[in-house]
């Protein structure tokens, strides 16, 4: 059962991408909208990625930003001054945002909840600042001609690897650890938990991914300016609202999520000033309503789905 | 100029600036201390002071003292109904969910703003014409004058009411034990209300005096000098009132001083810095108590 | 005797603030015995529960637990070492099933590497059998072997008290701490758990100590008793020569003014 699942899985996975081809092909689908598509893996992988760290793990992080900045530019770096394969440069960007992670992750630690929020927005300005101050990476005039290597493909591939590490590392020991941690910190210790190791481990393997989406990012867009908006706060509450509103410790609600308000934005190009009122009423409301977040906790699937439809039977025919 | 001179007339501005500082964050401390949520959209009250000053001039042609009035009333009313909308019906849920909220309504006053009052900056009306004052080597603007006045004032107008009402009393009370206070008759809703009133009123005199200072105003002024009071609530030591005065200048000190060391850029970062240094080092403040955990 | 002894608490003293909550307090437990912890409210049981699982810090004396030194280690060490324990108001992992909240449990005796997690490779997967295996045998043992999928905070009071015990057993403990298990239960339950407890006590061989107030369960269950009041130790023996112990009585009587 098991492998016929994954079996279907991959199959799927591969189906979506050959029909992206075609229709790419085809001319059905423009440049335009694979660029979108690739921008909607890229969110995959930040918000797939801090759901690990804030709904996991229960550490509330809104710096995810500056991970995503560190690859980013350190990537740019590597490919456009040493001229590194952009395999190597994506992987190198995000052990740079994994060491960045653990830096944070270890004296951040010591805070909890809302300070430690604050602490890591606040790690996240001190990475912006600095690339600011950087003139290695263009400083305050930004990061301009980063080569354009960034394809659907990789995204796409980029994204099902991000996803099946973090499904598989929160269903295995590790990751009931880090839910051990988010649900009771001080039950988790008692039963043998060392719960600053899964707090700072969370947090690297979160900043890893985060730094290989930014470097993506890089050499998709081609150019990286050191503003709030695209690696400071601004981005970092962006991606939390797409946690949020996904649900905090569901991956299939992060990847709904993040697609969605990838695309809907570009849809609705006209409205953008409205998009950021919209946006916040949504992220009030559901939080007043429905505070874990429109999937919390569960995933979709189809053998769940299924399982709700017999349990619906099941009860129907018990009354 | 000499650098012992620069460095005392940064230290002139950055007790200027600092003034500021502590005005926003007295709100977040209060706002703290009674219901132990950051108020993210406090620096975005700041903000809608200041629209609410730059209206109430050339709109209202009101002068300078009824315009912070009319503005601090306004700003009252619009920190009152966001904790009624936003922030009360979550009050039994987890921290986290309200800081969310808290981060959605400052979003949503920036975009509101930026669609109401329009996305560029505004000039804001000069009620006094500029004049500096000589004092020995260094000298000091008669608008930084104004933010000490306005800003002593004001805190010495908080203390009497934090100290002296029955209002005051009742928030102490509230912010030492919530079940205890409501045991003996207080009405809590009314306190956080109160509270909410009050510290949106200091942000708002606050985003007044900014704008007369650097002269312009715009929809996302609120972000930076919100985020760096609350930085300055906690350095004092969070939910401590004189905490936030003492945080609150020595940010803005240490801000100016940072500029004359080294580039403007890193104005920013001193903020954070110092929050993350504060927090592990003295995760209390510098007023605090340290407090036993309780398992 | 004392070389015997498995569990060895020598002056042990913690002070909150210029309150001393444990003060001076010695005692020993022989393997395999069911030793119970009891007094009047405030006594200071739970803080010796907590100073002996590294979740208070100890100002003075020492704990030791067969040849290792548990003083002021951090709890997950202390787990490490073979010390578990349940809590006075259930730290169940209430929204995860109560499945998940015993595999969790197993974590300090699990294998698989973290890259074997990552590929959920054969290792892990015969490894993971094994836990779930392992879980339900637990379950079974506290009478809840249908209950593994509920989460575990749906389920009533008295079931989790069990779930948490199944849990603190998935670490193959040695001393397993119990507080106050049978608060909340009826009579019935509180007979169900009496047996549960002996029933740990004998086939996993384990050694027990327990904080209740039910002192019909204590006098019927424990071999051995310690007797605390305001944070001293004021008498230790079989619940026979306790009964009979007129401190205690006095205590009793004179603390709680019942």
């Amino acid at each position: 059962m098991k492998r016929l699942n994954s079996l279907i899985s991959c199959t799927a996975l591969l189906l979506v991408y050959l029909v992206v081809k075609l229709l790419e092909s085809r001319g059905i689908l423009l440049p335009y909208h694979v660029q979108i598509l690739s921008l909607c893996c890229i969110n995959i992988i930040l918000v797939v990625s801090l759901n690990l760290i804030n709904g996991f793990t229960g550490q509330f992080s809104i710096g995810h930003a500056g991970f995503f900045a560190i690859g980013a530019y350190a990537s740019a770096y590597l490919t456009v001054h040493l001229q590194l394969p952009f395999v190597l440069a994506i992987i190198c960007g995000g052990i740079l945002a994994g060491l960045a992670g653990l830096a944070v992750g270890l004296p951040a630690l010591r805070l909890r909840g809302d300070y430690l929020a604050i602490a890591t927005l606040g790690f996240g300005e001190i990475i912006r600042v600095i690339i600011l101050n950087t003139d290695a990476v263009g400083g305050a005039r930004g990061f301009s001609g980063i080569p354009k290597y960034t394809t659907f493909g990789l995204a796409y591939l980029t994204a099902i690897i991000t996803v099946v590490v973090i499904r598989n590392f929160v269903t295995s020991d590790f990751g009931r650890a880090c839910l051990a941690v988010r649900e009771d910190e001080i039950a988790a210790e008692s039963l043998g938990v060392n719960s600053t190791y899964f707090k700072v481990l969370a947090f690297a393997i979160g900043a890893f991914f985060a730094g290989a989406a930014g470097a993506l990012f890089s050499h998709y867009l081609q150019y990286m300016a050191p503003t709030p908006s695209q690696i400071g706060f601004v981005k970092s509450i962006d991606i939390l609202i797409m946690v949020v509103l996904g649900g905090l410790g569901s991956i299939t609600g992060s990847i709904f999520a993040a697609v969605f308000l990838t695309i809907i934005p570009e849809l609705l190009r006209g409205f953008a000033e409205y998009r950021m009122i919209i946006y916040p009423i949504l992220l009030i409301v559901v939080m007043i309503y429905r505070p874990a977040g429109l999937l919390s906790g569960q995933e979709f699937s189809l053998s769940n789905l299924a399982k709700h439809f017999k349990g619906a039977k099941a009860h129907g025919n018990h009354s | 100029m000499p650098w012992h001179i620069a460095a005392l007339q940064q230290l002139i501005n950055g007790l200027a600036l600092g003034s500021v500082y502590a005005l926003i964050a007295l709100g977040y401390t209060m706002v703290y201390g009674i219901i132990k949520l950051i108020n993210f959209a406090h620096g975005d009250i700041y903000m809608l002071g200041a629209y609410f000053g730059f209206y109430a001039i050339t709109m209202l042609k009101l002068s300078l003292v009824p315009a912070m009035l009319v503005s601090m009333a306004a700003a009252a009313l619009v920190g009152v109904l966001l904790e009624r909308i936003a922030y009360r019906p979550l009050r039994s849920s987890s921290r986290i969910a309200v800081l969310i909220t808290a981060i959605g309504a400052s979003l949503l006053f920036q975009s509101t703003a930026q669609l109401v009052f329009g996305a560029s900056f505004k000039p804001f009306p000069q009620a006094l014409p500029f004049r500096r004052i000589q004092l020995g080597p260094v000298f000091i603007t008669n608008r930084q004058l104004l933010i000490f006045g306005v800003a002593v004032l004001l805190m010495v107008l908080l203390h009497l009411i934090v100290n002296y009402t029955k209002v005051g009393k009742a928030m102490r009370a509230v912010a030492i034990d919530k079940e205890a206070a409501l045991l003996m008759g207080v009405n809590i809703d009314r306190i956080i209300s109160a509270t909410f009133a009050l510290g949106s009123a200091l942000a708002a005199a606050a985003g007044i005096l900014v704008g007369m200072y650097y002269n312009r105003i715009d929809p996302y002024m609120g972000m930076m000098p919100g985020l760096k009071a609350f930085v300055a609530a906690v350095l004092g030591g969070i939910g401590i009132v004189p905490g936030a005065v003492v945080g609150g200048l020595l940010m803005g000190v240490a801000e100016n001083l940072v500029v004359t060391i080294g580039s403007s850029t890193l104005r920013d970062a001193v903020a954070f810095a110092v929050l993350i240094v504060v927090l592990l080092f003295r995760p209390n403040g510098l007023l605090g108590k340290k407090g036993i955990e309780k398992v | 005797m004392a070389t015997t002894a498995e569990l060895m608490v020598s002056n042990l003293s913690v002070q909150f603030g210029g309150l001393k909550a444990v003060d001076q307090v010695c005692f020993s437990l022989k393997p395999k015995t069911l030793g119970g912890l009891i007094g009047p409210n405030g006594a200071g049981k739970t803080t010796v529960f907590n100073a002996l699982t590294g979740m208070c810090p100890v100002t003075s004396g020492q704990i030791r637990f067969k040849d290792k030194q548990l003083t002021n280690e951090p709890p997950h060490v202390i787990a490490r070492y073979g010390v578990a324990r349940t809590f006075q108001n259930i730290r169940l992992f209430r929204n995860l099933s109560v499945l998940d909240n015993l595999r969790i449990a197993y974590h300090q005796n699990r294998k698989y590497s973290l890259l074997c997690g990552i590929f959920h490779s054969p290792r892990y997967k015969r490894e993971e059998a094994q836990i779930t295996a392992k879980a339900e045998e637990m379950l079974d043992l506290v009478g809840l072997a249908d209950k593994g999928e509920h989460l575990a905070g749906s389920l009533p009071y008295g079931e989790q008290r069990r779930v948490e015990i199944a849990r603190a057993l998935m670490l193959s403990p040695r001393l397993l701490l119990l507080d106050e298990p049978a608060a909340g239960m009826n009579p019935q339950e509180t007979q169900t758990l009496l047996e549960l407890i002996r029933r740990v006590r004998d086939e996993l061989e384990i050694t027990v100590l327990l904080i209740e107030h039910d002192m019909k369960l204590v006098m019927n269950l424990c071999e051995e008793l310690f007797v605390l009041d305001y944070g001293h130790l004021i008498a230790t023996g079989d619940p026979k020569s306790i009964q009979r112990n007129q401190r205690v009585v006095e205590a009793y009587l004179g603390g709680n003014g019942a």
